[in-house]
């Protein structure tokens, strides 16, 4: 009863999901927008009239001429930097603008021109001390905000009166200030239209990239031929810029020069960078985040003047969310990586029956033997981590290498070891077509081709992205194994969705079906997901009845049988379930049978902590990974079944020295070659009655001169 | 051959003479017995609070939030002593809420890991603002019958040299000690030199860190109440005047790196001197107060781009994201 609900609960809750969600870059944006939301929702059920249009356009004008100046702060921001002047650039680019307006009488197009440059010049001020002479940005723009200001605050002693004094009747001025298209302010349209630019820009554009470079390594960026001077400098001068542009808008809005505009700005702006998730220290941000920051601290910052709160609790609750939203941006920022790993590993619930007896007088198909205690080893100490060992048409054996080689050892007397072909990653699975194309499943990588003549070709490396995925699977993580079919479509498996080639174990602490069975058509190049949800799909081989392809669920621990064409096309069938071990490479045998590979035995305890979730949840939230309870693959054999699913024959390193492992083994001439992922040799056994002239390609493919 | 070369307050001691000479010679009223009582009494609060500050910028940091721990507490005290309670009472009350204050601003920048500028800047509102909201009835807060004889801290003189010089003096030894005597005050240097080495080599980096802001703060509330007892009120706007600047200016032109684990309270004597004079003279000849702060702000802008020069920041342990 109790196992029934856990396995109904794990079968139904996607737990996985979370680590997956997490380890997502848009989870950094979703947060502030969520956070957005609930604080709109507070305050439009706590405030009348929060939501009515005429507030929606107030503060959208507010929105803009601000979301302007956060603008420039966040590429300062992603740069490294920081501009703490930003209010005081923005006081003077607006005392700038209403100076040439209503004393001078420039017209509008020469004013908007002029208050840019100005703002470009005080900027580039910032740019040059902070870009060019290296000097700390926060206490730098610290004395600027001050220089700054108390510019500001001479001239309007001398101003103030004659811009209050003048009332310039000019409808484009007006137009910038209180104008709309169709509803929507002209702030807000112009401050879209620089926005969709300004991520265009930071996404897709080279000195976009530059500045996120630089944000994140700011040495690496130099190294790399980044000019880093420079571009920090321009960052200054474009934060001037469009902090002049938020002060256009601001001036053609209101046309005041008060003492206290701009005051206390940079707090807010600099809050809302924060809040919306950028990351202090630089490297990271987007605009959409500065956007969404400062929308909420608008929101906020509104809804407090309107339910009437002192001056005080507005400076405390933005210091107060600045404070908040710095510390879980660096706290998250140092142990994201932890947090995720953490909370990754999602086990399920997987009940497996009590394993068929294996030990010494037990009788049974898979009673223990010592047939492989005195096999030749090739390649002893030379090759490592052959997973799969095959055999051409001449005899010459194949064996991929960790080293990211395939290896040929030259018969007949296989001592001569040469590099047929260096791919890069680690050579899994591997099958020759009928004109001795060598396949190869390359863990990381894909399907990767080898002609006869050593060059390498990727087939695949990509496959149609599910729906239903949150992690992207459309790339191939771990390409485990394949076979060829007599069309020539080839079917490969990868293990594991959810985990790289180098965490395949936790795959199998997990126990969930993360893996899949792929096709690719060698005639039209396509690649097509053909089953999913398997656990740890492993060895694959065509059957021999040229319709159905027999495949290993490692830590399934059964061998299933799935019909690709004839009258049952798309069907899956169990062979053979429950097995002792866990299987791994299946094979053609020279009497029609097929070996199979058993790369590790199970053991009470795991199966036992399969059926235990929260166990295995827990343990991997508090221990050490190198203590985890990981399935055994250090006792292995090799054993022949019939079509029927029935053992013929088993095969067994009793001592374990000289095979600690086997997840592969091909029969060629009245020989088993034997291979293993952390093997350092390759074993030949010789086979009693066996066809003494069976060439799996030969058979395969038709012989050839 | 011996180079010559001064040190850095050597140069800003002949600075500050030079100053002092012209200011003597051209402006009238600026070598009175008068004026100079003033420039000293003036001096006296913003050399406690550049010895408050030095600590923090040895230890590699810097507190903005100073000037709120110098206007809110003596500001609680005078509104408790307002308000009927006992000084002492409201003298702890005070003293508690500034280590409190210190605590959350070490506790950030050691523990959460917040650069101290962004830290304290936000905690500075914080308390700022929370003064506003919630502590203080007025914007000044009054000096009341309660508080009678407290006004002796920043009035009057002993032995002829007036009283808050006195607290100057006292802040200036106590300092000294900590920093010199002590092996607490080793550590900070040690961790304002290296904080990874200093951590490496197994000193409680962080509890020292939260430890010097807790004294920065309790400084900067001494300070404060020196300050209200000086003018009997405690004029809490003054936490939206440019005061941290000339705190800033005092440790810096006095030679205290802002790359840290150098200096010492000599440095703060002389910065204040220096900056003490500057300001008067900049008063005597009735510049404004947006005027005082240009200059005010391009001379720190010198400052500091001289002492990137002299003090260039070890590309070793300058951290990432350290702005």
């Amino acid at each position: 009863m109790r196992d029934t609900l856990t396995s109904l609960r794990y079968r139904y809750w996607p737990d996985h999901l979370l680590g997956e969600i997490l380890s997502k870059r848009w989870t950094e944006t979703a947060i502030p927008v969520i956070l957005l939301l609930i604080v709109g929702f507070a305050f439009s059920r706590s405030i009348d009239n929060f939501l009515s249009p005429a507030s929606l356009a107030d503060t959208a004008r507010q929105a803009g001429e601000i979301g302007f100046i956060a603008l420039g702060l966040a590429l300062v921001v992603i740069v490294g930097g920081i501009d703490l002047s930003v209010g005081s650039i923005f006081a003077l680019t607006d005392f700038c603008a209403l100076y040439l307006l209503d004393v001078a009488g420039w017209p509008v197009p020469a004013v908007v021109v002029a208050t840019l440059l100005c703002g470009a010049l005080l900027g580039a001020v910032n740019g040059v001390l902070v870009g060019y002479l290296r000097l700390r940005a926060f206490i730098t723009t610290l004395i600027t905000l001050i220089i700054y200001r108390s510019a500001y605050d001479l001239l309007i002693q001398r101003y103030s009166n004659a811009i209050a004094s003048a009332f310039p009747d000019i409808p484009s001025w007006d137009f910038i200030g209180a104008g709309s298209v169709s509803g929507i302010p002209t702030v807000a349209l112009v401050y879209i239209v620089v926005a969709i630019f300004g991520h265009i820009f930071l996404t897709r554009l080279r000195p976009g990239w530059h500045i996120t470079a630089i944000g994140g390594s700011r040495r690496s960026a130099y190294n790399s031929g980044i000019p880093v001077r420079r571009t920090i400098a321009l960052c200054y001068v474009a934060s001037g810029v469009l902090t002049s542009i938020g002060a256009l808008f601001f001036a053609s809005r209101l046309g005041t020069v008060g003492g206290d505009i701009g005051v206390g700005l940079e707090v807010i702006v600099l809050t809302a960078t924060v809040l919306g998730g950028i990351t202090l220290g630089g490297g990271k941000g987007s605009v959409a985040k500065s956007a969404v920051g400062v929308l909420i601290v608008l929101l906020i910052t509104n809804g407090l003047t309107t339910m009437n709160a002192r001056g005080g609790v507005n400076r405390m609750a933005l210091a107060g969310i600045l404070l908040i939203a710095a510390m879980v941006d660096i706290r998250w920022q140092k142990n994201r990586t932890r947090i995720i790993s953490k909370v990754y590993v999602a086990p399920t619930y997987h009940e497996l029956p009590p394993p068929p007896p294996t030990e010494i007088g037990q009788g049974g198909p898979f009673e223990q033997n010592d047939k492989l205690r005195n096999v030749e080893a090739i390649g002893l100490g030379r090759i490592e981590a052959p997973e799969d060992v095959i055999l051409d048409r001449h005899d010459n054996l194949y064996a991929g290498s960790r080293h990211g080689d395939i290896m040929r050892f030259l018969a007949p007397d296989y001592q001569k070891m040469e590099v047929f072909a260096h791919i890069g990653g680690q050579p899994l699975g591997m099958a020759f077509d009928r004109e001795d194309n060598l396949y190869v499943c390359i863990g990381g990588m894909g399907l990767y081709r080898i002609k006869p003549d050593g060059t390498v070709e990727k087939a695949t490396d990509e496959t149609n992205r599910s729906m239903r995925s949150v992690n992207d699977d459309s790339r191939l993580r771990l390409a485990d194994d394949l076979d060829i079919t007599d069309d020539g479509l080839i079917f490969f498996s990868e293990a594991t969705v959810r985990y790289e080639m180098d965490e395949w174990p936790i795959d199998g602490l997990e126990a969930r079906g993360n893996g899949r069975i792929i096709s690719y058509d060698t005639k039209t190049g396509t690649t097509r997901t053909e089953l999913r949800g398997l656990k740890f799909p492993n060895g694959i081989c065509v059957a021999s009845d040229g319709q159905s392809i027999l495949f290993a669920e490692t830590f399934g621990c059964s061998i299933k049988r799935y019909w690709f064409a004839g009258p049952r096309k798309g069907a899956v069938e169990v062979v053979m379930d429950n097995l002792p071990g866990y299987p791994d490479n299946i094979n053609l045998a020279s009497d029609g049978n097929y070996w199979l590979a058993l790369v590790g035995m199970r053991s009470p305890s795991l199966d036992l902590a399969w059926k235990m979730p929260g166990f295995r949840r827990r343990m991997a939230k508090r221990v050490p990974v190198d203590e985890w309870l990981f399935p055994n693959i250090n006792t292995g054999c090799v054993v022949k079944f019939n079509e029927q699913g029935k053992i013929v024959e088993s095969f067994w390193d009793l001592h374990g020295e000289n095979h600690p492992m086997i997840t592969s083994m091909r029969e060629h001439r009245g020989y088993l070659y034997l291979g293993g992922i952390l093997n350092n040799r390759i074993g030949r056994y010789k086979l009693d009655n066996a066809d003494p002239n069976f060439v799996q390609y030969d058979k395969r493919w038709g012989k050839q001169s | 051959m011996k180079r010559f070369r001064m040190s850095q307050q050597e140069i800003v001691f002949v600075v500050f003479a030079l100053l002092f000479l012209v200011f003597s010679i051209f402006l009238n009223g600026f070598l009175t017995a008068e004026n100079m009582l003033t420039l000293l009494q003036n001096v006296a609060v913003l050399g406690i609070l550049g010895l408050a500050m030095a600590i923090v910028v040895i230890g590699r940091g810097i507190d903005i939030s100073l000037i709120a721990a110098l206007a809110v507490p003596p500001g609680l005290v005078l509104q408790m002593v307002q308000n009927g309670h006992s000084l002492p009472f409201s003298l702890l009350i005070a003293v508690l809420l500034t280590i409190a204050f210190g605590l959350v601003n070490g506790w950030l920048i050691a523990y959460a890991e917040v650069p101290s500028l962004f830290a304290t800047l936000a905690t500075g509102l914080l308390l700022a603002g929370l003064g506003q909201a919630a502590l203080f009835q007025l914007d000044v807060v009054q000096w009341s019958p309660g508080m009678n004889g407290f006004e002796r801290l920043g009035q009057g003189t002993v032995l002829g040299i007036p009283t808050s010089i006195w607290m100057f003096a006292i802040a200036c030894i106590v300092v000294a000690f900590l920093l010199r005597q002590t092996r607490w005050g080793a550590y900070i240097y040690a961790i304002g030199d290296n904080p990874y080495a200093a951590r490496v080599t197994g000193i409680p980096s962080r509890p020292i860190i939260v430890l010097q802001y807790v004294i920065t703060a309790l400084i900067g509330c001494f300070a404060g109440l020196v300050l209200a007892a000086s003018v009997n009120s405690m004029p809490t706007r003054i936490f939206n005047s440019t005061l941290i600047y000339d705190v800033i200016l005092v440790v810096v032109l006095g030679g205290i790196g802002l790359s840290g684990g150098r200096g010492g309270v000599l440095n703060v004597i002389i910065g204040t001197l220096l900056i003490g004079t500057m300001l008067n003279g900049m008063t005597i000849m009735d510049i404004s107060y947006a005027g005082q702060n240009l200059i005010k702000g391009v001379v720190l802008l010198l400052a500091v781009i001289t002492d990137s020069f002299l003090n260039p920041r070890n590309e070793e342990t300058a951290q990432q994201g350290d702005i």
